[in-house]
């Protein structure tokens, strides 16, 4: 495996995990943009816009685009987070140039207006379907609890209310502030044509205007606050608590998800003895939500109403625990085995692969192969899980509780 | 694409093992179907396989559960365990070094499984809570109505199974089963990626060579209701299916209705996605998907839509459901038929997708098929023969569920 980057003028970059032996290869534009660099007037407008742009362009309808990317990849499709929007496809390397040139074009969408009022009737009942649907949105109500005013507070779907009030001329307003080319970066992994992929890109992207995309990242103030809401019609509760970790530049990162896996990890952590096991919970694990300049703990459970205030006491216990007394030798060597096997797993999958580049150079702009990551976590040691329960204690955290209940006791 | 190259070998004890050497990969990965499906429990045992599986990790041979989990880890192992109507399944992937180890852990858990009676509560509740989450995933809880409506007893069954049902469960109950339905006759274990043939059948034939007996079980069926029926929910969006049959996997036309259904679900450039969803928005998720049973199938169609629209989302589906009996078009056919080939070509990346494959091959067809002889299947299917099979087949026996705070009003076929 070969690692390829290249600039062009107007800031896109391209960076590329180029593996001659491999089947497939796959190709997704980062747009470093999302949630956070809204305001209340557009809430939820960069997830609108990415629906939005599979809607057709200039020279291509809707229609179009949905016929020719199910002719030209295995698999195709796009996310909004906090922090990025990313469009992605899959195909066999002999249909590369006719891929990109697709994916490139949509990244330039139409933005009709009918399109915009029948496509904003797909994310209403988006917004419906996940509120009907457990954990009912419980992550996205923590960080608005944990983080209040700070922009990754921000609703990634928006409300009701606001995809209802917005306009197709506010999305073209914030198009335009944030898919500048010096915004975004096409990665790509598996059998790529890497001099024929900058040729292409050059000739489809070059002219794209560039502008300044900058973004806030504000201090957060987290508050550990406790907020129930009674879903009366639920049968289980859903806990999701929550505490600042190290954020996505963090270079104790890896010891960071080696805690949360030794803590946390859906299987063999302690979470899972104490809570799952036992039965006492349907769910439980532990995970590092990763942003740029700060990081979210965040626990999230699933269990009967009468054991939830329980199970809350336990989960505090196993991780103050855990801040006096540590962890042991096992318990690292175990996650470590877990996680590099998984990285040698991840290796033979170019989409995986490719999402691993793309996010490593939007975040950091690094690359790492497989062989520095598996040293990077080879390389953690007690003495570093110690210091970031130290830096970030999990034991205190804010709480959303939605379910039958009404009160936490 | 390379060269295929697969093995298999039934052993004396009824146990067949078929597998896939894929020598340009590092990892391998398994899947064991052992004859143990919730269909093989009581109605009122509902819950008793999942019961089970769930035990037979709680401690087998010379470990005991943290022993059992900490040295799958160890390997490197991701690791999976399911229960379907007909089997109970253990899974996983790994460097392909650690496998030898992976399938010996595995064997103690089929063979040798200690059923603490100290870990029996907590194994139950822990099943106890599965089913009340279940309650809550309303797409979920449809889907297994569906299923329950379509085929009846016992092929409709959820392996999940109901609270009243797992409460009354013994640990005897879970012996007597394992006993019963944990048996190599009829077991597959499959396996793909970067193997050693020889040193892998020997290795299988020697750790399971104690392995002994089959599941005899009479299943009784019941006629299935179809029809429609409704569940009330207090949620925003209606849950809606409507199913009717198509062939099992099995069977000679199975492809022709798995084309059909590509037409009108693979992509989004599908007939549903773009009727239902792109042109009136009337929903987020929408599909229509082919199942199978060993010796019969049906396709199920799904939707979820806010109350006010359900009524007109059904309509659209269901339009869309007869317009498909009025035949398929080339040119959609031909996009579809690229992208299967497509996908089977870039399945070879995947050891877990092969050894998947190769279990259900020999499940349904009790042989291996050949990935080159899917690919002439997929390449003689054309517009002619399927709307032959299309017009030779029409939709009948069907059978719908809506969950939701409203009923809706049903075509006439359906009710």
């Amino acid at each position: 495996m070969q690692f390829l980057s290249h600039r062009l003028a107007n800031g896109l970059e391209i960076v590329c995990e180029a593996n001659p032996h491999a089947y497939s290869a796959a190709y997704g534009f980062f747009v470093k943009t999302g949630a956070r660099d809204e305001n209340d007037n557009i809430a939820g407008v960069s997830h609108f816009l990415e629906h939005m742009v599979f809607k057709g362009t200039p020279k291509r309808s809707a229609a179009e685009v949905n016929l020719q990317l199910d002719d030209l990849s295995s698999q195709s499709n796009a996310y909004t987070s906090e922090e990025q929007t990313v469009y992605y496809a899959t195909t066999l390397p002999e249909d590369q140039a006719p891929l990109v040139e697709l994916l490139a074009d949509i990244m330039r969408p139409a933005l009709r207006e009918d399109d915009f009022e029948t496509e904003k009737q797909v994310i209403l009942e988006e917004i419906a379907k996940y509120e009907d649907q457990p954990p009912y949105n419980a992550h996205e109500k923590l960080l608005s609890l944990l983080l209040g005013s700070h922009p990754l507070a921000r609703s990634i779907l928006g409300t009701v209310e606001s995809i209802e009030a917005l306009q197709r001329d506010q999305m073209l307003a914030y198009f335009e502030r944030r898919y500048s080319p010096a915004n975004i970066v096409l990665a790509a992994a598996g059998a790529v044509d890497f001099p024929k992929l900058i040729e292409q890109v050059e000739n489809l992207c070059g002219s794209w205007p560039a502008f300044e995309a900058p973004r806030e990242t504000p201090v957060p103030t987290p508050v550990h606050h406790t907020r129930i809401i009674a879903k009366p019609q639920a049968a289980q509760e859903y806990l999701v608590l929550g505490s600042l970790g190290p954020g996505a530049n963090d270079e104790d990162r890896y010891a960071a998800r080696v805690l949360s896996m030794i803590l946390g990890d859906e299987s063999g952590s302690r979470l899972f003895w104490e809570l799952v096991d036992t039965g006492l919970v349907e769910y439980a694990a532990l995970s590092l939500q990763e942003y740029q300049g700060m990081g979210v703990f965040m626990t999230s459970l699933s269990c009967t109403p009468e054991e939830a205030a329980g199970n809350l006491a336990r989960v505090r216990e196993i991780y103050a625990a855990a801040e006096k007394d540590g962890l042991t030798e096992e318990e690292l060597t175990q996650a470590k085995n877990k996680i590099c096997a998984h990285l040698v797993l991840q290796a033979e999958r170019p989409t995986s692969r490719m999402f691993s580049v793309g996010h490593g150079w939007i975040q950091r702009r690094q690359y790492r192969t497989i062989r520095e990551a598996v040293a990077g976590y080879r390389a953690v040691e007690l003495s570093d899980l110690a210091r970031i329960l130290q830096r970030y204690p999990l034991s205190d955290f804010a709480t959303v509780a939605i379910g039958p209940l009404e009160k936490l006791e | 694409m390379a060269p295929q190259k697969t093995f298999q070998h039934v052993f004396a004890n009824g146990l067949t093992l078929v597998a896939e050497e894929m020598d340009w990969l590092e990892s391998a990965a398994f899947t064991l179907l052992m004859p143990a499906g919730c269909q093989y429990e009581t109605p009122a045992q509902s819950g008793l396989g999942s019961l089970t599986c769930e035990m037979v990790q709680r401690g087998a041979g010379t470990r005991d559960s943290r022993q059992f989990v900490s040295d799958l880890e160890n390997l490197g192992a991701d690791t999976s365990a399911n229960v379907s109507g007909n089997h109970t399944s253990f899974g996983g992937a790994m460097p392909a070094e650690s496998l030898e180890q992976v399938l010996a852990i595995y064997a103690e858990c089929v063979l040798e499984p200690h059923f603490p009676a100290d870990q029996f509560d907590d194994a139950q509740s822990l099943c106890i809570q599965e089913a009340r989450s279940l309650e809550d995933d309303l797409a979920h809880r449809l889907m297994i109505e569906a299923r329950q409506r379509f085929y009846a007893e016992p092929f409709g069954r959820s392996s999940t199974g109901t609270v009243v049902a797992l409460e009354s469960l013994q640990l005897d109950d879970v012996q007597e089963f394992y006993k019963k339905c944990y048996r190599p006759q009829n077991a597959i274990l499959a396996v793909a990626g970067k193997i050693d043939w020889p040193k892998l059948r020997d290795q299988v034939g020697q750790i399971f060579a104690d392995w002994q007996g089959s599941n005899d079980t009479k299943l009784r069926e019941v006629p299935p209701p179809r029809g429609y029926r409704h569940i009330m929910a207090d949620s925003q969006q209606v849950h809606l299916t409507v199913a009717f049959p198509s062939p099992s996997y099995r069977e000679p036309d199975y492809f022709q209705m798995r084309g059909a259904i590509g037409v009108l679900s693979d992509g989004m450039s599908s007939r549903l996605f773009t009727e239902v969803r792109e042109k009136r928005g009337l929903c987020y998720t929408v599909y229509a998907s082919c199942h199978s049973l060993r010796d019969r199938g049906g396709v199920f169609t799904y939707a979820g839509t806010t109350a006010e629209r359900a009524q007109e989302t059904l309509d659209v589906l269901w339009q869309e459901i007869l317009r498909l009996y009025d035949g398929v078009e080339e040119d959609e056919l031909a996009r579809l038929k690229r992208r299967i080939k497509r996908s089977l070509i870039i399945q070879q990346e995947s050891s877990t997708s092969r050894a998947g494959s190769l279990a259900a091959d020999w499940f349904y067809l009790g042989r291996l098929r050949p990935v080159d002889e899917l690919r002439n299947i997929i390449d003689s299917l054309s517009q002619k023969s399927i709307n032959h099979y299309l017009a030779g087949h029409p939709p009948r026996d069907l059978s719908a569920v809506t969950l939701g705070p409203q009923p809706l009003e049903m075509p006439n076929a359906v009710s």
